[in-house]
């Protein structure tokens, strides 16, 4: 017995790519350097009248800090149209992240990186923990 | 579970009360459980997650399909695939996030943004289905990508470890573990286990200079 690759290819889903054109203003790329699935985000003012409504339901919703994964989960959106979204408030100062300090590199490297021990070992505090 | 387009977690929808995270929190982290339909991946999030697992999803346009191999995409103006996620702060700073992602190559367009800067990733697998894992497998290897090969026994495994590690063609270094995907205390132990792999590379990595990451 050996490992082979399936080669299987169905059930390829559509979605609605009109829908999703408007809310992104025809845009189809965000920094994905800045916004990883887990970067935290929080919001720095409150919505305001006359705002894109996904823009504002971000807001609400990142009165606290929320993962980006959280955001798109919360507003049902897909994540590359979450992290546009995201990128507006990020340009226009309505938003901050919190940049992780010390995981691996979130951009593609040649070689993966693995993360700094001493934050392993924190992690491993944390699971024995629960 | 999971399917195109469908999954066993519920999407969020209107779930305005999510637990916030702390207030402290300053990092969040990943950890990508991966395998075939019906493993048991969600089930092992729930297991452990302080939040019910969430569905949500990635849509990639046509225009980005293609680097592999289009025969079965063509025509098609997006692919979606749903993926789940569960949390665990593990203490006032770092927060870890858990997602199970489908292992088919079908969706190789979600893995490099998945594990891109993820601690590692769990390879959950069914004895009765031990080919499901193979593409995880090969994937993970290739992208050097640490990683642990989990059993889930559902029901009574119909394969030995020492014949699952041949029947993966596994390296002798990755760890494979036992697991029950519902119980709490099982699936702790496997990520558990995972960081403990990584730390073990990481910091031979770090011992030798190679490999290191960038941030010392």
């Amino acid at each position: 017995m050996s490992r082979g690759h399936g080669s299987t290819r169905g059930n390829i889903d559509r979605e609605s790519p009109d829908r999703l054109y408007t809310i992104t203003g025809g845009r189809s790329r965000a920094d994905v350097d800045t916004f990883d699935l887990v970067t935290l985000v929080i919001a720095e003012c409150d919505p305001s009248p006359g705002m894109q409504s996904e823009h504002a339901r971000i807001l609400r919703f990142c009165q606290s800090a929320r993962a980006v994964v959280e955001i798109a989960a919360q507003l049902r959106l897909p994540i590359s149209v979450t992290r546009i979204l995201l990128c507006d408030l990020l340009d226009s100062g309505r938003v901050v992240v919190r940049q992780p300090a010390r995981s691996a590199p979130r951009r593609p490297v040649a070689e993966f990186a693995y993360a700094h021990p001493e934050l392993l070992k924190e992690v491993l505090v944390g699971l024995r923990r629960l | 579970m999971d399917s195109v387009g469908f999954s066993a977690a519920p999407p969020a929808g209107m779930l305005e009360n999510l637990a916030p995270l702390r207030e402290t929190v300053r990092e969040g982290l990943k950890i990508v459980i991966v395998g075939g339909f019906g493993v048991g991946k969600t089930t092992l999030v729930r297991a452990v997650s302080e939040i019910r697992p969430l569905s949500t999803e990635e849509v990639m346009t046509e225009a980005g399909v293609g680097i592999d191999d289009t025969a079965g995409l063509r025509g098609k103006a997006t692919t979606t695939v749903a993926f789940d996620f569960g949390r665990i702060s593990l203490d006032d700073q770092l927060v870890l996030y858990l997602f199970g992602a489908p292992g088919q190559e079908r969706f190789w367009f979600l893995w490099d943004r998945l594990f891109t800067g993820s601690l590692g990733a769990v390879v959950l697998v069914d004895t009765r289905r031990v080919e499901d894992s193979w593409y995880a497998i090969d994937r993970l290897e290739h992208q050097k990508v640490p990683f642990v090969v989990a059993r889930n026994n559902f029901g009574p495994p119909t394969h030995s470890i020492a014949e699952l590690r041949d029947a993966l063609s596994l390296d002798p270094h990755v760890p494979l573990l036992d697991c029950d995907a519902r119980s709490r205390e099982a699936s702790k132990a496997v990520l558990i286990g995972l960081v403990d792999h990584v730390l073990a590379l990481s910091t031979a990595a770090r011992g030798t200079g190679a490999l290191a990451g960038r941030r010392a």
